[in-house]
């Protein structure tokens, strides 16, 4: 184990790191006009179109052709559905449970872009140099650096995540009685599953950041170590939609366990010589 | 500087080896650093001069060897508070180019454990208006020129007030104004008892700036000292160059009394005295025997003169030994670097008359 291991952490320098970071990322329009344009075309764009046309399209043919597609849904979940009309219903059943990936993709791949730049960028810029001779620990740096890329992520998705509440309720609501999202299995996913997920995807991508030679080369890797967790992510989200009582509460500490053991194993990625780019394999 | 026998040194690097893959970057490198002292590394790109600072503050740690800085190993379990008395500035500025200069100063005063109150801001602002970049420090950095980014980097290495400053070509890429100004600002620091270790290719940097020098080459230290007595090991004895219009007509000085050496390369002789007071008679007899001078010089050897004479004793071996120190008049300089002193100067002059 390195001295920098050993050592007690200090908190401060990792609310330092991950700030300068961050103020980074606002800096850099060309990173966060595409990003939010990414989460307001999920969480705004996508289901404003799907669910107005839906509650409001006169063709009864149509809606109730949508409405017989939910029969594939599993029992648990179609007991759940609100609504007396077609429309309704199905606006409903499209706002609770077709709608995970929304919560999953945005955040993820948010997170994932960030978090693949943030190590390999230090050092392609030569600031790593900096941070290397600093006071501040390796596991500090890499702490601050694993906030810093979660933090924008997250933050999109419960700012997403209101506005499609906002959506979801002015739209389906009229039809179904009135306010009704979020529904518990939404608050716990977005509260207790999505979280875990988010950062086992960062413990893997900043072990990346931290061992390829270029930005790109991470970038590239990282799409392909978040895509399969994206998938994983995405059938656990809808699994916890579809389910009821404690199931999402079990997976959503599972991930949790994983997501801790994989962020212990990665703060030994960070060492000042790969900050410096010097050490073997760089 | 305290004598050699009670000297106080700061940093003490002693038979380094570390080596990255198959590369070996050094090799028993041993280095001294007296406390209050101008130190300075020379040697060619890729003699380790970079990867030496990057052992003293604990970025790297060596394969072989112990690294001891205040007292403290850097890479150990304290090298957090070796690198809080460590100021550093790289070979590149190694700045955030999207945040301002103020940002810049602010993430190295929080990390250097200045916080973020007014006496944090104080110190920012103090640090600024020394290297002359307070008026920038709200723009973006990327915006700077590559003077004010050495600027701005240099404050932001004393910002923290370090005990000991790690200089890695702070003049690289700077017009030669802005060189000497941040030249000047290093000698002004130790003149505060901060000690400066600097690491330069350019051996006219290092001249009347270095109070000790470690010459390097292939990661290793192959000489180190106060530059005075270093030279004194390779030119033992006082030396003088003349010219001559009829330089054949000077070789009759290797015969002369006093004269310890002599060597002639051209129309220039460069001769070794057992005194300087010799020189008026000496030149007297060069006249006398119908010799045209047309200069002489006293030879003060340059750490230009230095840095070769070392650089050719250890890397020309003959049959597995090294070659002795060259003559003084053999070594591959110019004229310029010659640099008499007032005092030798003037007792030539009237010698020559």
């Amino acid at each position: 184990m390195s001295a920098d291991t050993r050592e007690k952490i200090n908190w401060s320098n990792v609310k330092t790191v991950a700030r300068t970071d961050l103020k980074q990322l606002i800096q850099a329009k060309d990173f966060w006009v595409p990003m939010s344009l990414l989460g307001s075309f999920f969480f705004i764009i996508i289901p404003a179109i799907l669910l107005v046309t839906i509650t409001k399209i006169g063709s009864v043919d149509v809606v109730s052709n949508i409405s017989q597609t939910l029969e594939v849904l599993p029992a648990s979940a179609r007991d759940q559905i609100q609504g007396d009309t077609p429309g309704g219903q199905t606006g409903y059943a499209l706002a609770v449970f077709l709608f995970a990936p929304v919560a999953v993709i945005v955040p993820l791949t948010i997170s994932t872009a960030v978090g693949a730049a943030t190590i390999v960028g230090e050092r392609e810029r030569g600031t790593g140099e900096f941070l290397a001779h600093s006071p501040a620990s390796a596991r500090e740096i890499y702490l601050g650096k694993l906030v810093a890329s979660l933090i924008p992520g997250y933050f999109t998705t419960v700012v997403g995540f209101g506005a499609y509440s906002l959506i979801v309720n002015l739209t389906v609501g009229p039809e179904v009685g009135g306010w009704f999202f979020p529904t518990q299995q939404w608050w716990t996913m977005i509260l207790w599953v999505l979280p875990p997920f988010l950062a086992i995807c960062l413990s893997l991508v900043l072990r990346l950041s931290a061992r390829v030679r270029s930005t790109a080369a991470a970038q590239q890797a990282s799409g392909l170590v978040s895509l399969p967790l994206i998938m994983i992510a995405y059938s656990q989200s809808t699994g916890v939609l579809f389910g009821a009582g404690y199931l999402s509460i079990y997976l959503g500490a599972f991930a949790w366990a994983v997501a801790i053991f994989s962020l212990n194993r990665g703060v030994r990625s960070v060492t000042r010589s790969r900050l410096l780019g010097v050490a073997a394999g760089i | 500087m305290n004598s050699p026998m009670t000297r106080d040194f700061l940093v003490n690097v002693s038979s380094v080896n570390r080596s990255f893959g198959d590369v070996q970057a050094l090799t028993n490198l041993t280095i001294e650093v007296p406390k209050g002292s101008i130190s300075v590394l020379l040697g060619p790109n890729g003699a380790g001069k970079t990867t030496a600072i990057r052992m003293i503050t604990g970025a790297l740690t060596p394969d072989q060897g112990t690294v001891s800085v205040f007292g403290t190993d850097p890479g150990g379990p304290d090298g957090a508070s070796v690198r809080r008395k460590c100021g550093v500035v790289s070979a590149k500025p190694s700045l955030y180019d999207r945040l301002s200069g103020w940002d810049n100063l602010r993430y190295a005063a929080e990390l250097y454990g200045l916080g973020k109150g007014k006496s944090a801001d104080g110190r920012i602002n103090e640090a600024a208006v020394q290297f002359g970049i307070e008026a920038a420090l709200q723009y973006e950095v990327g915006g700077y020129s590559t003077g004010m980014k050495t600027r701005l980097a240099l404050a932001r290495a004393v910002l923290h007030e370090p005990e000991l400053l790690l200089l890695d070509e702070p003049t690289s890429g700077l017009d030669p104004e802005s060189a000497n100004a941040v030249l000047e600002l290093i000698r002004d620091m130790t003149s505060d008892g901060q000690t400066v270790l600097m690491c330069t290719h350019l051996l006219l940097e290092a001249e009347g700036l270095a109070d000790e020098v470690v010459m390097m080459e292939h990661g290793t230290s192959l000489i180190w000292g106060p530059p005075s007595d270093l030279a004194r090991k390779y030119w033992p004895a006082d030396s003088v160059r003349v010219s001559a219009r009829n330089p054949e007509a000077m070789d009759a000085l290797a015969t002369a009394e006093g004269v310890v050496s002599f060597d002639r390369s051209g129309d220039t002789a460069s001769f070794e005295v057992d005194s300087l007071d010799r020189v008026p008679e000496i030149v007297g007899q060069l006249v006398n025997l119908g010799v045209e001078l047309t200069a002489v010089k006293p030879f003060n050897p340059t750490l230009e003169d230095l840095y070769f004479a070392v650089r050719k004793e250890r890397s020309a071996p003959v049959n597995g030994e090294s070659t002795p120190p060259p003559p003084p008049g053999a070594l591959p300089r110019s004229e310029e670097s010659a640099r008499p002193t007032a005092k030798s100067a003037q007792s030539l002059q009237g010698a020559s008359k």
